[in-house]
């Protein structure tokens, strides 16, 4: 008989209006790791707060056995008692606060006097910090380390409170390759002294590297728990469950009909840091972009590909830009986003919560604002063509919502993707520059993306594609040029492009 | 049974939803109603409705300024009551001392207020300096020019024309006599019947088009009670005088307000950058401009202000204004206006000034002082603002 640690009995949650879970059932057994997957809005994070006590016993329905006993968590500090510690995608950590504060916030270490006792709150911070393998000094600034080893103190801090379950959403969205394949093999570590971890996940490739199980879950109902080494366990078979159909071809067929016209051409481009002045983000970088071509950017994070990208957008980030811009063989100088977006320039960033959408306005709203020209007439704006493009924007981006006057903030990631995706096309661009455009999103959301690039490109605009995930920009691009710490490491033929090719630029470059 | 339940459905009149959308209008009206019981019917006299609005105009056109600010981010400007003052100073000062023609004061005068606008609005918007940092600034530094101009006295004026561009009723020949006053009935009627054309034609569009619309009985049942509403002030307003100049200043600057905010494309880059600054940043919109016009059109109407207090009170001195910024901030915030930023409307304004205005009226009436009148503002206030969050917070917002 198998030792299940965790048992998720006929869980139903309902909002109002939506059945966010219907029936799910999720057992962990001890000491394994376990995946969790679906599409955006499955209900995978719902699942989660339910068990965290974030939804208090009593608005759901069904039954939750942990060890055994049966679990009425009215809060996550009762979750939290028991060992259960959720580590969620956006991290809760005060970037101006050290490591150390940080990781007793709200459980300070204190002395018989009731004030904080530093010397134990650091030391107990570091011994914690050790275990997940972070050589930090405890008294480090949270601001002053990368996401990578964030995420780490994160964890950190599930040890600290003695944790037995570990519950992992979306833990690698935000990390480069490196640090992400790191991330799992720690976990992959605990997992020998005993841990039990859940994660979250849209990376299939990590789910097949670390994970023992898979439950799919599909719009709020569990589909199937996949086992290692008993079902078949590959990205297509769990693609299979995710969408409920296979998907053959991850990447729409284009025929590549790159033409001989550059659209647009970058010379000598070099960037200083927006703050320190002499520190340079970009240096001296060349580039081209022929008409009906789709080019990637590939690199680590920190590379200066957004930073590359968003300077060309109208100066939008940077001091002391310098280098020759060319639109059309016609030399340009774009002083502001406004300028860009005129000369045919969409940027779609890659933050789309905090550069991208007004999360409190609706889609009409958002829609519209790059070119509110296009619905206006003397700067009064025609509100019945404003509907009208927003509701054409959504049909043709297949944006999921009940009504183009829904908040952007209440949209799924993949749908609020569609809804940015939809506000760039909507200004015409000639140049579309995508910063990892699907980054965070489903299987069938990013299908629906790509089949716009090629779109795009069949009707002879351009696509820069600045990705992390080597394999998309391999699937989709025709040229791929790969960065390194803010330098040009080479370009490639994307017909000839390996994952292997790419790394290699990049680590030959480290040398 | 059934076809109950489905035609309830369709076009649901939600009780709840509308208690909470329309919740500062119901509070106006509760608060109107107990004040007519403390004050034994007083409130309702004709004169005391038509000081209501013109006590309470400067707070209405300060507060459209205002709500522009607050857009943006919950940015507000301390300084327009030591603008009203500077201006307002000088006006006086100007006409009565130095016998400056009106036509050439007035404009000056509002030209005076812009600039003040516009030296914030460069800080705030170009220099990124903190709006509640560069208007304490202001506030002080405008009071301070307003004693100077004033010379730290008070300054009246009479001069008829000046008042009577502002203060003055209007008597149109034909309908108003000295004994009997139709003008303000014969303009409500009119405003009615541009408000029922306007609803019908819309409707008629709308079901053209197919689009989903409001049953008929929530908008005619709409319009029916603004009309009664409107019609039963202009019947008051015939018993007092009739229909103040100001009042059409007043009104006037809301509907253009209103306008800005909800029909124009700059009017809604407020909003924009109040939601995101980044995003709308990245959209192409220039958001120090944004910034800059907020603060500078602020100025302007804080200016007028200054004008319009002038002409009501007759006089100036060097604490004309002292706390009119808090009027003004408060009434955005009582009508709805996001502390944060991105959200509030004209109308909502009009309702938060209005409830303040009663409240003070009330308690006027009844005799209740200053001091207590202070303590139930500021109640209000924050009830409101409480009201507010905690309504959003049910709803899951």
């Amino acid at each position: 008989m198998a030792d299940i640690i965790l048992e998720m009995k006929s869980i139903t949650k309902e909002f109002p209006g939506v059945k966010a879970l219907d029936n799910v059932n999720l057992a962990v057994e001890r000491g394994e790791i376990h995946a969790l997957i679906g599409e955006n809005g499955a209900g995978k994070s719902t699942l989660m707060n339910v068990l965290s006590g974030t939804y208090p016993v009593g608005s759901y329905t069904g039954e939750i056995y942990y060890n055994g006993d049966l679990c009425q968590f009215k809060t996550l500090k009762d979750s939290e008692s028991k060992g259960i510690v959720i580590i969620h995608q956006e991290l809760a950590l005060i970037p101006l606060l050290t490591i150390g504060e940080n990781m007793f916030l709200g459980n300070e270490k204190k002395n018989k006097f009731g004030s904080i006792d530093w010397d134990l709150t650091y030391n107990e911070a570091e011994k914690h910090m050790r275990q997940v393998g972070l050589y930090e000094s405890a008294q480090t600034l949270i601001k002053d380390i990368g996401t990578g080893k964030q995420q780490l103190v994160e964890i950190a801090k599930a040890f600290s409170k003695n944790v037995k379950l570990l519950i992992l959403d979306e833990p690698t969205s935000s990390l480069n390759d490196e640090d992400a394949k790191m991330l799992l093999d720690l976990l992959l570590e605990f997992k020998k002294n005993g841990l039990t971890s859940i994660i979250i996940t849209h990376k299939l490739n990590e789910i097949i590297y670390c994970a023992d199980k898979a439950t799919i879950i599909r719009d709020g109902s569990t589909i199937e728990t996949l086992v290692k080494g008993v079902d078949e366990f590959s990205e297509d078979r769990i693609i299979k469950g995710m969408v409920g159909r296979p998907m053959d071809d991850r990447y729409p067929t284009r025929e590549h009909k790159v033409r001989k016209e550059v659209s647009l051409e970058v010379k000598n481009w070099t960037v200083y840091h927006p703050l320190y002045h002499e520190k340079i983000v970009d240096n001296n970088i060349s580039f081209q972009v022929h008409k009906g071509e789709v080019i990637g950017f590939s690199g680590l994070q920190g590379a200066g590909r957004t930073e590359l990208a968003m300077s060309i957008f109208g100066k939008s980030y940077g001091s002391n830009i310098s280098g020759e811009l060319y639109l059309n063989g016609q030399k340009v100088e774009l002083k502001n986003p406004e300028q860009a977006i005129h000369h045919g320039l969409a940027y779609v960033t890659e933050d789309r919560k905090v550069n991208g959408l007004i999360l409190e306005e609706s889609i009409r709203f958002n829609t519209t604002l790059a070119r509110m020209d296009k619905v206006c007439a003397k700067g009064i704006i025609d509100t019945t063509a404003e509907k009208n493009v927003a509701e054409e924007m959504t049909t043709a981006m297949g944006t999921k919502t009940p009504s183009i006057e829904q908040k952007t903030g209440n949209l799924s990631g993949g749908n609020q993707q569609k809804a940015l995706l939809g506000k760039w096309m909507f200004t015409e661009p000639d140049i579309l520059i995508l910063d990892e455009p699907t980054r965070g999103i489903d299987v069938g959301a990013k299908y629906d993306i790509y089949c716009l690039i090629n779109q795009m490109v069949e009707d002879g605009k351009s696509v820069i594609m600045i990705s992390s995930e080597m394999p998309e920009l391999i699937g989709m691009c025709d040229r791929i040029y790969v960065m390194n710490e803010g330098e040009l490491r080479g370009e490639l033929d994307a017909k000839d492009a390996t994952q292997e090719k790419i790394m290699s630029y990049i680590i030959s470059a480290a040398n | 049974m059934s076809t109950k339940k489905e035609t309830s459905g369709a076009s649901q009149f939600n009780l709840g939803e509308f208690l909470t959308k329309n919740s500062m209008t119901i509070a106006l009206v509760v608060v109107f109603v107990l004040f007519y019981f403390l004050t034994n019917g007083r409130l309702l006299y004709a004169q005391n409705m038509s000081n209501l609005l013109l006590q309470n105009g400067y707070v209405l056109v300060m507060a459209c300024g205002m709500l522009l600010c607050i857009l943006t981010g919950g940015n507000i400007d301390l300084s327009v009551g030591s603008v009203i003052c500077m201006v307002g100073g000088l006006a006086a000062v100007l006409i009565t001392n130095h016998g400056v023609s009106i036509f050439l004061t007035i404009p000056l005068c509002i030209i005076v207020g812009l600039l003040a606008g516009i030296w914030q609005g460069y800080w705030i918007g170009y220099v990124r300096i903190p709006p509640f940092i560069t208007t304490l600034g202001g506030m002080f530094i405008f009071r301070g020019f307003g004693r100077l101009i004033l010379d730290s006295k008070t300054v009246s004026v009479q001069d008829a024309a000046f008042l009577n561009i502002f203060t003055a009723y209007i008597k149109i020949p034909g309908l108003d006599t000295d004994t009997r006053i139709l003008s303000p009935l014969v303009i409500g009627v009119v405003v009615v019947a541009i408000i029922f054309y306007s609803t019908i034609s819309s409707r008629a569009k709308k079901a053209k088009k197919g689009y989903r619309q409001n049953s008929a009985l929530v908008d005619f049942g709409r319009d029916i009670i603004i009309s009664a509403v409107l019609l039963f002030y202009c019947y008051l307003l015939c018993q007092y005088k009739g229909i103040s100049v100001m009042l059409l200043w007043v009104v006037a600057i809301c509907l253009i307000y209103h306008f800005i905010t909800s029909k124009t494309a700059f009017g809604r880059y407020f909003y924009a950058v109040g939601g995101n600054e980044k995003a709308t940043k990245l959209s192409g919109i220039n958001t120090n401009k944004v910034y800059f016009i907020a603060y500078a059109n602020m100025g302007l109407l804080a200016g007028l202000c200054g004008l319009l207090c002038l002409a009501r009170v007759g006089s100036v001195n060097g604490s004309t204004g002292t706390s009119f910024e808090m009027d003004a901030i408060g009434s955005c915030f009582i009508g709805g206006a996001s502390a944060y930023g991105g959200s509030g409307k004209i109308s909502g304004v009009i309702i938060g000034a209005l409830l303040l205005g009663v409240i003070n009226m009330g308690m006027s009436i009844m005799g209740i002082g200053d001091s207590w009148q202070y303590v139930v503002k500021g109640g209000v206030l924050l009830v409101a603002v409480i009201f507010d969050v905690v309504s959003h917070r049910k709803s899951g917002k």
